[in-house]
């Protein structure tokens, strides 16, 4: 069972792909362009669709995502943790 | 891999202009708000004609005025269509887009409205009408070359697993239909803003780059002069973040999966604007679901690609639309609205170059006649793009 899919191994988001994903649980992470897995754990309830983070991130920092800048984060954001609306912003606009 | 090679042929309708439609409607086309009435009783009367109704066509003037004409006379070029009766209020406007159709050689005739009022009207554009449907359910499908094919993409009500799974599989089937030399397009200005470097890295030449980023530029300033917030009422949608989606770069970056890895963007028109070669091409336009397909319409494509996340229940009037959809809870609530399931990608149960397969033989059998979940539901959006108030 693939549980999140990225991009690129240096994204510091993956797209949760199934539903059900609750705190606690280990997470098998698909890489789509190299087709390998890696295993990250899970620190909150994530909906199907929605993005959990890779790795700790500060306020400030870019988050990455298809190997490039997608926004930058508002709140602090902990491995495992949901990451959406109210932890990252856009750059734009 | 691909399913298609240079040598794959389809079934179609060869027009008087040398352009393959795969449908072969015959339209009841207003010219305007006035005229959706008379139109619509017209394709009631006559079987086998579809209405076009619309919201506009008064008193616009300028470059607004301009995009309604292109608009309703490339939907009345689009080699989809047999055959046009055109109704408008008065006489001269419904000439004009009786003209610029009449340039593909295809049957069309006009109606005015005024001095004659609806019953009249209807009755001379049944009589049209019905010996257009009859001239046209005579014409038969010919084998004709893949490359005689344009198609069109567009993403809506998008979410993550757009752009994991649904858009890339787009990019795939693109990628396989560039190298056949066919007629491409893709656009959502708007919908870039994140990745316009890579779409300007990805043009054929400086060139097309320069004109690009022209457009590009001209769309981020429309939105900076109008904006009243920093639009994340707008961008991602509401549906879009109830999805997963998060910033407009994130949006952008799964949206311009649509153009693959490989192929070179290698000319970019203005709305509605036809392509003079094949290849792919960017057109400005908004990223409006049925502005952006009608726009396509308008530009002579005949077939539509349509990514989705969370549900875009979305079709055309003029093209068959084809759906297709990587979140396994759409395709599972929504089955009757997706043409092509790639959720299996997501899951590694499938590769990107099969769901690309799997797309282009759903779009063989399309092209061939076989209605799309759009199509047999009824959906039927015609959607004209405003540039700004009338007069």
């Amino acid at each position: 069972m693939i549980h999140c899919v990225l991009h690129d191994p240096n994204d510091s988001v993956a797209v949760v792909v199934t539903e059900g994903v609750k705190a606690g649980q280990q997470l098998t992470a698909l890489i789509l362009d190299e087709d390998r897995t890696i295993e990250i754990p899970c620190a909150a309830d994530i909906p199907l669709g929605h993005k959990v983070a890779m790795k700790s991130m500060a306020v400030g920092d870019t988050v990455i995502k298809y190997g490039t800048d997608i926004g930058k984060v508002v709140a602090a954001i902990k491995v495992g943790d949901h990451a959406h609306v109210h932890n990252i912003k856009t750059k734009r606009w | 891999m691909s399913i298609l090679t240079k040598d794959s042929s389809f079934w179609g309708f060869r027009r008087e202009n040398g352009r393959v439609g795969v449908r072969n409607h015959v339209i009841i086309l207003p010219l305007d708000d006035l005229s959706n009435a008379a139109s619509e009783a017209v394709a009631y009367a006559v079987k086998g004609t579809m209405a076009i109704p619309h919201p506009y066509g008064r008193l616009q003037f300028g470059a607004d005025l301009d995009l309604h004409f292109a608009t309703l006379i490339g939907a009345g070029c689009n080699p989809n269509v047999a055959a046009v009766v055109v109704i408008g209020i008065e006489d001269s406007w419904t000439q004009k887009v009786v003209d610029g159709i009449a340039a593909t050689g295809k049957p069309v005739v006009g109606f005015g409205i005024e001095g004659h009022g609806d019953h009249e009207t209807i009755m001379k554009a049944s009589r049209a009408a019905r010996e257009y449907v009859q001239w046209a359910t005579e014409k038969h499908r010919v084998e004709c070359p893949i490359a005689d094919l344009w198609v069109s993409t567009k993403c809506g009500e998008s979410d993550t697993t757009s752009g994991c799974g649904s858009n890339p599989t787009v990019g795939n089937a693109f990628d396989k239909l560039h190298a056949l030399g066919t007629t491409l397009v893709f656009g959502e200005t708007s919908e870039i803003t994140g990745g316009e470097q890579i779409v300007a890295k990805r043009c054929a030449n400086e060139t097309v780059r320069a004109e690009f980023m022209r457009m590009f530029n001209r769309y981020q300033d429309m939105i900076q002069r109008n904006k009243t917030t920093d639009l994340s009422e707008s961008q991602p949608t509401k549906g879009n973040i109830a999805g997963g989606l998060t910033t407009i770069e994130e949006k952008a970056l799964g949206n311009i999966q649509k153009i693959g890895r490989t192929c070179t963007v290698d000319g970019v028109i203005d709305k509605a604007e036809r392509p003079t070669h094949p290849g792919l091409w960017f057109m400005d336009s908004s990223s409006a679901a049925a502005e952006m397909v009608t726009l396509c319409a308008a530009s002579g494509f005949v077939v539509h690609f349509f990514p989705t996340g969370q549900g875009n229940v979305i079709g055309n009037a003029i093209v068959p639309v084809i759906k297709i959809c990587a979140n396994p809870r759409t395709v599972r609530t929504m089955s009757e609205h997706i043409d092509v399931d790639c959720s299996g990608l997501l899951q590694r149960e499938r590769t990107m170059d099969q769901t690309g397969d799997q797309l282009l033989q759903m779009m063989v059998r399309t092209i061939n006649g076989r209605f799309t979940a759009a199509e047999a539901l009824g959906h039927r959006e015609f959607v004209m793009t405003r540039l700004f108030e009338s007069a």
